[in-house]
C-alpha cells in the first residue's frame, strides 16, 4: 500500500490527545509487516523494534512521531440538546466556525458547529471573531436523546476526508503529525532494504499536542542513544516570512539550535548531501515545539535531532502537505540510521 | 433524492445554467408551457381549472459562493464574494473550482505565529486564498482563470433526528417544492417560476414578475434560523422544527396582512404547524414582485435553515414536508371563496 493510502487512512481517523487508541488497528499491522515486534506502553505509545545487525551491543536509536491531533471536547449539554465544547490542544477559534463534526460519544454522532447569524449581529460585531464560548454543535437530537448518547468529556473531531489537489499536494486534518507517523513507516520499509547496526525504535507517540507525555515516557523506557522527532515545520505561505518557514516539495526540515545535537546534525545533512535527498535548515534556538524538547531531557540528557515534513495552515483542518516531502524524510532517516555504527557513535556524540 | 441533487449542484448568482438544467428536466413532462427568459429565470405554467386570480409560485435558484479574482505569483487565489457571506465562516473550508470542479481550501495563518490578540478580530477577506496546490501563477491558470465561480463543498448528509446539512439549502429548499407542487399539483392553475441572481439584489424576480402579471404570488424560501436556549423568544427568528415560517415584514416587504391571515387560517384548517418568521431583517424576491408593474400580493413561506449562507446549513425534514403541505393546502385554497376582497 502506497504512503498516500496510508495518509489517507490515519487523517480520515481520529484520535485526540488522550483518545489516540483507536488509531492502533491501523498503525500497529502497518507496522508489523516489517518490524521485528510491536508493544503498546502504559501511555498508549506504540513502540515497533526494528532490529540491527550487531551480534553485540547495538546503539540504540529512537523515532518518534505522534500520531494525537488536536480537537474538541464536550463540556455542557443545552436543553435544546445543543453541545457546548472545549478545546484540546491549540485551536484557533475562528477556524472551526461553520465547520462539520464527528461527536465520539456511545456512537459516533455528526453535528455542525454554528453561532448567531450575522444578520443578528450588529454591524461592529462581525469584525470580531466569535468566541468558542459562543459557539454550538448541532446534533439534530433533543437533550434526553442526547444525554443517552453523549458525555460531558467526549472527545469531537472535525469531519473531513483528506483531499487530494495538484502536483502530488493534499490537505486534509490530523496531517500534523500523521504524516510523521507515514514518514516513519516509509524509514521501517527502506529499512529492510538496508543493512543497519543499529536498534531501531520506531514511537507512535500519544499527547504531543497537549504534554509531550508520550514522548516523556517512552524515552525513558526505551532510553536512546539518539532520539530523533518528525514531526512537520510551517510551510511558506504569504503571511509568513520566507525564512521562518519551509518551501513545499524540497524535502524536510533539519532542524538547528539548542534542542538539536550538532555533531549528529552535522552528520544528518552530509548524509542528506550525499545521497542527494532534498532537505532544508530550519532554525529553533531554544526547545522545539517537537517530542524531541521532551527526548532531549530525559533521564541524564538524550542527543535529539528534528525533522520537519513541510505543512502549510497548520492546526486547522486544512493541513496542506507535498506528499514527496514524506518519501524525503523516510529515505533521509533510513539513510541517516544505515551510517550509525558501534564503531563511529562515540565519535559523532562527542562535542 | 431531489434535494441531494440540488443542494450538491452548482448555482451561484449569474451561474444558475446546473440548476436550472436539472429543474427543467424534472418539470418539463408536467408544465403545459416551460420557457427559459432572457436573463434565465425558468417561467413554467400549469393549466388546471381555470381561476378567478392568477397565482405564482417563486423560488431562487441562485445560491451565494466566491468568485476568483486573482491567482499570485506562488499560485494561490484571490477571491471576491457573490452574494452576502460573512468572512468569517470562510477560513479552514474546502470548495469547488470552476466548471471542472477544482478542489481548493482555504487556510489559515498557524495559530503558533500569531499574537494572542489576533484571534478575537474576524480574518478579512482579502487576507485569505484558495490553495488549490499549484506551485506558480502559470501552474494555477492550467486549472484557474479569474471569473470562475467558487462554491462551497459541501454534502448532503441527514442526520440526527430528521435534520439535513447541506449547501445552499436557501433556495434549493424552495426548488424541490416547486418541483414537487408543479408535479404534483393537477387542477389548480399557477405559474411556476425559478428565478436567477436574488442573492445580489432580487435580479430575476422583476422581469419574471413583469412578465407572468401575477395578482397573487407564494414566495419559497429557506429563511434564517436561530434557535438556541437562553435566549428570549422574540429575539428567536424561526425554530427548526416549528413548520413553515409564514415572514411579517422583511427590508423588502412589508406582507400584505390579509393574505397573511388567511395563510394562517389554511394552515390551522389543515393541522400544519407553522410560524411567523420574527425578524425584520433580510429580503427576497418579494421586494421586487410586489412593486412589479401596478403591484400585487405576496406572501413568503419559508423553511427554517440553521447556518444560512454557510458550508453547513441545516434544516428539519419535518419542516420541509409541512411548507410543502401549507403551500399545496393554499394553492387549493385559492379555489375557495374570499379572494375577491384581495
Amino acid at each position: 500500500m502506497s504512503n498516500l493510502e496510508l495518509l489517507k487512512l490515519l487523517s480520515n481517523h481520529n484520535g485526540i490527545s488522550g483518545f489516540e487508541s483507536t488509531l492502533n488497528e491501523i498503525i500497529i499491522p502497518y507496522f508489523e509487516k516489517y518490524a521485528d515486534k510491536v508493544t503498546i506502553d502504559k501511555l498508549g505509545n506504540i513502540i515497533a523494534l526494528k532490529k540491527g545487525s550487531s551480534s553485540g551491543e547495538s546503539p540504540k536509536i529512537m523515532i518518534a512521531a505522534h500520531m494525537d491531533e488536536i480537537g474538541l471536547m464536550v463540556n455542557d449539554i443545552e436543553e435544546n440538546g445543543f453541545l457546548r465544547f472545549t478545546s484540546v490542544g491549540g485551536i484557533d477559534p475562528r477556524t472551526i466556525l461553520g465547520q462539520e463534526v464527528i461527536v465520539h460519544g456511545k456512537e459516533d454522532l455528526f453535528g455542525v458547529i454554528g453561532a448567531k447569524p450575522p444578520h443578528l449581529q450588529d454591524a461592529n460585531e462581525q469584525n470580531k471573531a466569535i468566541k468558542m464560548k459562543d459557539m454550538t454543535i448541532d446534533i439534530g437530537l433533543d437533550c434526553a436523546k442526547v444525554k443517552e448518547l453523549v458525555k460531558i468529556g467526549d472527545s469531537i473531531t472535525i469531519n473531513r476526508s483528506l483531499i487530494e489537489l495538484k502536483n502530488n499536494r493534499v490537505a486534509g486534518k490530523a496531517l500534523d503529525d500523521r504524516a510523521g507517523v507515514v514518514a516513519m513507516f516509509e524509514c521501517l520499509k527502506e529499512l529492510s532494504n538496508l543493512n543497519h547496526e543499529a536498534d531501531i525504535y520506531f514511537v507512535a507517540t500519544v499527547q504531543e499536542e497537549v504534554s509531550m507525555a508520550g514522548a516523556i515516557t517512552s524515552t525513558y523506557r526505551i532510553n536512546p542513544d539518539i532520539g530523533i522527532a518528525v514531526d512537520v515545520g510551517f510551510g511558506t505561505t504569504p503571511e509568513l516570512d520566507k525564512a521562518d518557514s519551509l518551501d513545499l516539495g524540497k524535502g524536510p526540515g533539519i532542524t538547528l539550535g539548542g534542542n538539536i545535537h550538532p555533531g549528529l546534525r552535522k552528520k544528518l545533512v552530509s548524509t542528506a548531501n550525499e545521497y542527494n535527498i532534498p532537505h532544508q535548515m530550519e532554525i529553533t534556538v531554544g526547545p522545539t515545539g517537537t517530542d524531541a524538547r521532551a527526548i532531549q531531557i530525559t533521564r541524564e540528557g538524550i542527543p535529539a535531532l528534528v525533522l520537519s515534513i513541510p505543512l502549510r495552515y497548520m492546526h486547522t483542518s486544512v493541513e496542506l502537505i507535498d506528499v514527496v516531502d514524506i518519501k524525503h524524510t523516510g529515505k533521509l532517516l533510513a539513510f541517516f540510521i544505515k551510517e550509525i555504527s558501534n564503531e563511529n557513535l562515540e565519535g559523532l556524540l562527542c562535542y | 433524492m431531489l434535494l441531494k441533487t440540488l443542494t450538491e449542484s452548482f448555482g451561484l448568482s449569474g451561474n444558475e445554467k446546473e440548476v436550472r438544467d436539472i429543474i427543467i428536466a424534472e418539470i418539463k413532462d408536467y408544465c403545459t408551457t416551460i420557457k427559459t427568459d432572457r436573463i434565465g429565470n425558468i417561467i413554467a405554467f400549469k393549466e388546471g381549472k381555470p381561476n378567478s386570480k392568477r397565482i405564482m409560485v417563486t423560488a431562487h435558484m441562485d445560491e451565494v459562493g466566491l468568485m476568483v479574482k486573482d491567482i499570485d505569483s506562488s499560485g494561490l487565489i484571490k477571491f471576491i464574494p457573490v452574494g452576502g457571506i460573512d468572512k468569517r465562516i470562510l477560513v479552514s473550508k474546502t470548495v469547488l473550482i470552476g466548471n471542472d470542479k477544482i478542489p481548493g481550501v482555504i487556510g489559515a495563518k498557524p495559530i503558533h505565529l500569531q499574537k494572542r490578540n489576533e484571534w478575537s478580530n474576524a480574518l478579512n477577506m482579502s487576507d485569505l486564498y484558495i490553495d488549490i496546490g499549484a506551485k506558480s501563477k502559470e501552474d494555477a491558470e492550467k486549472y484557474v482563470n479569474i471569473g470562475d465561480y467558487v462554491a462551497f463543498d459541501s454534502k448532503y448528509t441527514e442526520f440526527g433526528d430528521n435534520l439535513v446539512k447541506a449547501k445552499a439549502l436557501d433556495n434549493r429548499v424552495g426548488c424541490a417544492i416547486l418541483i414537487d407542487l408543479i408535479k404534483n399539483i393537477e387542477d389548480i392553475s399557477f405559474y411556476g417560476v425559478f428565478t436567477v441572481m436574488e442573492e445580489v439584489g432580487l435580479v430575476g424576480a422583476g422581469p419574471a414578475a413583469y412578465e407572468v402579471d401575477p395578482d397573487i404570488s407564494i414566495i419559497l424560501e429557506g429563511t434564517l434560523c436561530y434557535d438556541i436556549p437562553k435566549l428570549d423568544s422574540h429575539m428567536i427568528p424561526t425554530y427548526i422544527g416549528g413548520g413553515p415560517a409564514i415572514s411579517l415584514v422583511d427590508r423588502t416587504t412589508v406582507y400584505n396582512h390579509k393574505l397573511r391571515d388567511r395563510v394562517v387560517q389554511v394552515a390551522k384548517k389543515n393541522n400544519i404547524p407553522h410560524q411567523f418568521r420574527k425578524t425584520a431583517m433580510g429580503g427576497n424576491d418579494s421586494g421586487r414582485i410586489h412593486t412589479s408593474r401596478d403591484g400585487s400580493l405576496t406572501t413568503t413561506i419559508s423553511v427554517p435553515c440553521r447556518n444560512i449562507h454557510s458550508p453547513v446549513s441545516v434544516m428539519s425534514l419535518e419542516d420541509y414536508n409541512n411548507t410543502s403541505k401549507l403551500v399545496k393546502a393554499l394553492l387549493y385554497d385559492f379555489d375557495e371563496e374570499g379572494y375577491n376582497e384581495f
